[in-house]
C-alpha cells in the first residue's frame, strides 16, 4: 500500500464508522439530530477521501473537475431547495422522490461503465471484463431502474397526479410484470454473454417492471412501497460498489438495504398485511368491494360543535386520536390550541398515535412535533389502549381504519387482526369528519354507528377553530 | 479487493445494518427511513470514479456528471429534510420548560 491508498482506507474506516454510529444515534429521539449530522458528515468524508486518492496517484483532469463541479452544484441545490419548500405533509412523496434519483444515480454509473469500458484503469485492466464486472452491471442497473421508475409512479399517486388504472387490478397484470422480468432475466444473461446492446433492453424492461410492479398498489400500501424501496436504493448502491470496486460503497449500500427491509416489516406488522399481500394482492379497496358488500350506516349520530365543546368542558380526561385528515386540513396548529385551552382548564390530554398514523410510521409524530406538542403526550397505541375505559372524551380528528372497530369483531373484515385502537371504550367519543366517506381501506367503520359515538361533520380546521371559539365563551382556558 | 473479499464486506455491512436498525422506536420512522435515503445516496463516490477515470470521454464525463447529480439530489435533499424534522422534536424541551 502506497501513501494515498493508506490514507484512503483510513478516511473509509472512520466513515464507515461514523455511518454505522449515525444510524444507531438516529433510533433515540435525543440523539437523532446529531446523528443525522454526524452521518451527513461521514458522507463529505467519504468525498474528501476519494478525491484525495485521486489526487495523490492519478491526478484529476481539470474536464473531470468541471463536470464534478457541474453535477454537485446542480443536484445540490435542487435538493437543498426541494427539501426546504416542502410541506410536512407530503413528507412520504418527497422520500419516494429523493430514493428515486438515489436508484437513477446508480443505474447511470452502471450504465456508463458498461458502454465505455475504462480500459486505462489502474486497479485491474481487465477487471471490467470479468463476469463478476457484468453480473454487478446487470443488478445495479436492473434494481436502480426499479427503484426509479416504482419511486417515481409512487410519488405521483401519492401526490394524486395518477390514479389506479382499472386493468392494473385485474390477473392480467401478473403476467405481464411476469413478462417484463423473464425479459430483464434473458437481457442478463445476454450482457453476461458478451452482447453490450442487450444493457438497453434491460434498462426498458426493468424500468417497465418497475411501473407494473407499483401502478396496481393502492394509496394505503404506499408507504411499504416507499420502504421497501428505499431498501432497494440500498442494494442499486452496493451494486454500483462492486461495479467500481468500492467497499466504502457496499458497506452503506448493505446498511441502508437492510435497515430499509426492517422497516419495511415494522410497516406490515402495523397494518395488518403481509409483504406478499402488499405486492401482488393489488388495492385493498378494490379487494374489499367485493368481499365485504360495505353496508348503510343506521345509527348515526351528529351533533354540533357546541355540543362537542359543552361535553369536552365536563371532562376530566380526554385522548386525541390523530390522523391523515388532521394533516391533510393542516389543523394540527389549530388542535395544538384547543388542546391549551383543555390543559389550562386541568383536562388531561394525551394524543393517542397508530403506528401508522398518518402515511408512515412516525409521520404523526413529525406533524405534531411541528405544532409544539409536548414529546411525552404522544402515547403510542399499546400504551394508551388500556386507558380508554377511562376516558371521558375521545376526538377522533381525521383518522378511521384505524378506530374501526371490526378489526376487532367481525372475522369477515378485511381489517380484521389489524391493531386497533380500542376508542370505543371511553365514554363519548367524537369524530370529526368531512363526510360519510371511507378510509384508505374503503371499508365501513362500525365505530360511526355506535350510540356512544358522535359525528361532528366539517373541515378539521375549521371545527377546531369554531371549537376553540365555543371554549372561550365557556370560559375555559382563560387565565 | 478481491471478490470474495467484498462479498465479506457486503454480508456484514447488511448484518451491521440489521442491527443497528432493530430497536427504533416508531416515532423515528420516518426521520430514520428519510435519513438512511440519504445514505444510500452514497453513489455519489462511483460517480466521482466514473467521472475522474473518463479521460477526457465526454459522453461518459456527462453521464457520470448526471448521476453525480441525482446523487447529490439525492445525499443533500434527504439530509436537509430529515434535519428539517428532527428539528422539531429536539425543540421541544428546550422551549417548554
Amino acid at each position: 500500500m502506497n501513501l494515498p491508498e493508506i490514507i484512503k482506507f483510513v478516511i473509509d474506516l472512520i466513515a464507515v464508522l461514523l455511518l454505522a454510529l449515525g444510524i444507531k444515534g438516529l433510533s433515540k429521539v435525543k440523539s437523532a439530530r446529531d446523528a443525522n449530522r454526524l452521518a451527513a458528515f461521514a458522507m463529505s468524508l467519504s468525498v474528501i477521501g476519494l478525491l484525495s486518492y485521486y489526487l495523490g496517484t492519478s491526478g484529476i483532469a481539470i474536464q473531470s473537475w468541471i463536470w464534478i463541479i457541474i453535477g454537485t452544484i446542480i443536484g445540490s441545490l435542487f435538493g437543498a431547495i426541494l427539501a426546504k419548500r416542502v410541506p410536512m405533509t407530503s413528507m412520504p412523496e418527497t422520500v419516494a422522490l429523493f430514493n428515486g434519483c438515489g436508484g437513477m444515480s446508480s443505474l447511470l454509473v452502471a450504465l456508463g461503465v458498461a458502454i465505455f469500458p475504462i480500459s486505462n484503469s489502474l486497479e485491474n485492466l481487465d477487471f471490467f471484463k470479468s463476469l463478476i464486472n457484468e453480473v454487478s452491471i446487470s443488478v445495479s442497473i436492473f434494481v436502480g431502474a426499479i427503484t426509479f421508475t416504482g419511486s417515481i409512479v409512487a410519488m405521483a399517486k401519492l401526490q394524486g397526479w395518477l390514479s389506479t388504472p382499472r386493468w392494473t387490478q385485474s390477473k392480467v397484470r401478473h403476467f405481464v410484470n411476469i413478462v417484463f422480468a423473464v425479459a430483464s432475466l434473458i437481457a442478463i444473461l445476454d450482457l453476461i454473454n458478451g452482447n453490450t446492446s442487450s444493457i438497453w433492453l434491460l434498462v426498458v424492461v426493468s424500468s417497465l417492471l418497475g411501473i407494473g410492479v407499483t401502478l396496481p398498489i393502492g394509496g394505503a400500501d404506499m408507504p411499504v412501497v416507499i420502504s421497501l424501496l428505499n431498501s432497494y436504493s440500498g442494494i442499486a448502491a452496493a451494486a454500483a460498489g462492486f461495479v467500481v470496486d468500492s467497499q466504502l460503497l457496499i458497506v452503506a449500500g448493505a446498511m441502508v438495504g437492510a435497515a430499509g427491509l426492517i422497516l419495511t416489516q415494522v410497516m406490515c406488522k402495523g397494518m395488518n398485511r403481509s409483504l406478499v399481500s402488499v405486492l401482488f394482492g393489488g388495492s385493498l379497496s378494490a379487494q374489499s368491494k367485493v368481499s365485504s358488500g360495505s353496508g348503510e350506516y343506521t345509527n348515526i349520530t351528529s351533533c354540533s360543535v357546541e355540543e362537542c365543546a359543552l361535553t369536552l368542558e365536563a371532562a376530566n380526561k380526554v385522548i386525541i386520536v390523530p390522523g391523515y385528515g388532521l394533516a391533510v386540513a393542516q389543523a394540527q396548529h389549530t388542535l395544538r390550541e384547543v388542546t391549551k385551552k383543555l390543559e389550562q382548564n386541568g383536562i388531561e390530554v394525551v394524543y393517542a398515535i397508530h403506528p401508522v398514523a398518518g402515511r408512515m410510521p412516525g409521520h404523526m409524530n413529525v406533524l405534531l412535533a411541528e405544532a409544539d406538542v409536548p414529546y411525552e403526550q404522544l402515547k403510542e397505541m399499546d400504551i394508551v389502549n388500556p386507558d380508554f375505559p377511562a376516558t371521558d372524551v375521545v376526538l377522533v380528528l381525521g383518522a378511521n381504519d384505524v378506530v374501526n372497530p371490526q378489526a376487532k369483531n367481525d372475522s369477515s373484515s378485511p381489517l380484521y387482526g389489524m391493531p386497533v385502537l380500542d376508542v370505543q371504550e371511553a365514554r363519548t367519543v367524537f369524530v370529526i369528519k368531512r363526510g360519510m366517506s371511507a378510509g384508505y381501506s374503503g371499508i365501513k367503520n362500525d365505530l360511526f354507528d355506535l350510540p356512544n359515538t358522535s359525528m361532528v361533520f366539517g373541515d378539521a380546521k375549521k371545527v377546531l377553530n369554531d371549537l376553540i371559539g365555543e371554549l372561550k365563551d365557556l370560559g375555559v382556558g382563560d387565565k | 479487493m478481491s471478490f470474495i473479499n467484498l462479498l465479506w464486506v457486503l454480508l456484514l455491512g447488511s448484518l451491521l445494518g440489521l442491527e443497528l436498525i432493530g430497536k427504533v422506536p416508531p416515532t423515528l420512522h420516518t426521520p430514520l427511513m428519510s435519513g438512511a435515503n440519504a445514505i444510500s445516496g452514497i453513489t455519489m463516490l462511483a460517480a466521482l470514479t466514473l467521472i475522474v477515470k473518463a479521460e477526457g470521454n465526454v459522453p461518459l464525463l456527462i453521464i457520470g456528471s448526471v448521476s453525480l447529480g441525482f446523487a447529490l439530489f439525492n445525499v443533500v435533499g434527504g439530509f436537509f429534510v430529515t434535519d428539517r424534522m428532527l428539528a422539531m422534536f429536539s425543540r421541544k424541551p428546550s422551549n417548554k420548560k
